[in-house]
């Protein structure tokens, strides 16, 4: 079964379409990662299945229901969270306050039936030890690591992750990946935008590659990038 | 022994001076708006404590808890729809906005009140006292200073404890990433000025207790209670009391040197703070 379904789904700015006829599904625990040159409209992919801006044209579905005209609100409630591609903490709250906020507003429920669950995440996240650091003091890795945390915090059935390993050291990256996949090995479902290639293809089950809006790759990561289109477009080589 | 009392006049009186600025600091902290109307809204609320007094009655201590929901629902309507709008990148529109709000309200108060001078009904608490050692120290100012203890260690343990303070806090620190976790801007500003007054109708309280009030003093109480705010340091509830407590000693001492100096030895004080420590005695960083 699909969580997310996405059906000829276009959206244009002024004379600029930035997501052309897109449709592809999505199975209940599986792991995609998004490719495509920059401007290929990724972000935008991403901001249509979060409600942040409203597709033109085509259907959108989620967990069983058309979620084409909801509100970006009710459609982190109903269970699509989202990490930034750059990382916005609350810096003068604690790590674990973040978290709160997040999961209290998010969830829309009460500070004390939500405790456990973010206590349970630092864990996951690795960063209990840090939980009553103001966000502010944090280094790069552990922003990014709180940026999946406060999207985790929402108990998210569809997490999508916008660029999260870009600017981290390998061994950063790989510390990040072991998180990810933890994370993933819990069932829930991933949609993640990365130019770190080998990141993505470390945990994703399926690549889709998008260039100028279109969807011209869906499958098996290593056949996608294994053909010529795609090294061609994405990688800019003469094979 | 006469300077000890002075001193002691002094810091009773710096609670006062907390109460007014303790408001003014909260929705300075949380909105970054700067209220020019606080100390007319101070003295509005003298007149409603007045006419719940005179209407039904009851004694001050009594209209004070009635006053409250009505200065809260105020500040709330008054923010979610007036002073949000005045809200962005500019600093200007909510410092004309609220200096308009300042003048009407001053002659609404006028208009409906005269400027004759009023004061709350005294009972024989008000002019209560006890002797502490050689000091004698009255009812009234030790009820003032106690409040403004008490406000500011609700309104601390309401910012780092309570799913409402996280909320102030995330939205004072970055609205919009705020409102993409689902809190609703508009309406915690709100909440924050509701708060806010009603620290303002208690401070109404023993303004209109301790001396006597008329439509035109507001202005003079917004400045003892920025005074406070800059000194403690923009952001910390204890500077702010602290700040309080030195322009009131420094006024009882002024004045005990000659009458005439009492107003002025508080302003004195406060560009003497500013010269040593510019960013005030706890700036934020502390908080």
């Amino acid at each position: 079964m699909s969580i997310l379904s996405l059906k000829s789904v276009s959206k244009s700015f002024g004379a600029l379409t930035v997501t052309d006829d897109a449709s592809f599904d999505v199975p209940q625990g599986q792991a995609l990662g998004i490719i495509g040159p920059n401007g290929a409209g990724k972000s935008t992919l991403f901001n249509l299945i979060t409600g942040n801006i409203r597709a033109d044209q085509g259907r959108i579905h989620f967990d069983g229901r058309d979620i084409t005209k909801v509100s970006a609100m009710e459609r982190c409630l109903t269970g699509i969270g989202r990490s930034f591609q750059i990382p916005q903490p609350f810096e003068k709250l604690t790590v674990y306050e973040n978290l709160l906020v997040a999961a209290t507003h998010g969830r829309n429920m009460s500070e004390r039936a939500v405790r456990d669950d973010c206590i349970d995440v630092l864990e996951r996240t690795e960063l209990i030890g840090r939980a009553n650091t103001p966000a502010g003091q944090l280094s790069l890795l552990e922003r990014k690591r709180l940026e999946l945390s406060r999207a985790m915090a929402t108990q998210p059935k569809l997490l999508l992750l916008d660029e999260i390993a870009g600017g981290l050291t390998e061994g950063e990256c790989q510390a990040l990946i072991g998180t990810i996949k933890d994370v993933h090995a819990q069932g829930v479902t991933i949609i993640w935008i990365e130019h770190v290639l080998h990141a993505l293809t470390s945990v994703v089950e399926r690549l889709l590659v998008l260039d100028f809006g279109k969807v011209i790759g869906l499958g098996d990561p290593q056949q996608i990038m294994a053909s010529q289109e795609v090294r061609e477009i994405y990688l800019g080589i003469d094979v | 022994m006469i300077w000890v009392d002075t001193i002691a006049q002094g810091i009773l009186l710096g609670g006062l001076y907390a109460l007014f600025a303790s408001g003014l600091s909260l929705v300075f902290g949380i909105m970054r708006l700067v209220n020019l109307a606080h100390g007319d809204l101070i003295v509005m609320g003298a007149y409603l404590i007045l006419v719940l007094v005179t209407l039904l009655g009851i004694s001050p201590f009594l209209a004070v808890f009635i006053a409250m929901p009505l200065m809260f629902a105020l500040g709330w309507l008054l923010q979610r729809y007036l002073l949000n709008r005045t809200l962005g990148d500019d600093i200007l529109p909510p410092l004309l906005v609220t200096f308009g709000l300042s003048i009407a309200l001053q002659n609404a108060l006028l208009e409906g009140f005269s400027a004759d001078s009023q004061r709350l009904p005294t009972s024989a608490l008000t002019t209560a006292s006890v002797n502490v050692g050689p000091i004698t120290l009255g009812i009234m100012p030790l009820l003032t200073f106690g409040s403004a203890v008490l406000v500011i260690v609700a309104l601390n343990q309401l910012f780092y404890r309570t799913e409402l303070g996280r909320a102030f806090r995330a939205t004072s620190d970055d609205a919009t990433t705020a409102s993409l976790m689902g809190i609703k801007p508009a309406n915690i500003f709100a909440t924050a000025t509701g708060i806010a007054m009603v620290i303002v109708t208690i401070a109404a309280l023993y303004l209109g207790l301790r001396a006597n009030f008329d439509p035109n003093i507001g202005p003079a109480r917004l400045i003892y209670a920025f005074e406070a705010v800059i000194i403690g340091g923009l952001g910390s509830l204890w500077g702010t009391l602290l700040g309080g407590i030195i322009i009131g000693v420094a006024q009882t001492v002024g004045a005990a040197i000659n009458p005439e100096w009492q107003i002025l030895a508080g302003h004195i004080a406060f560009l003497v703070v500013l010269l040593v420590r510019p960013r005030g005695l706890f700036p934020r960083a502390h908080d």
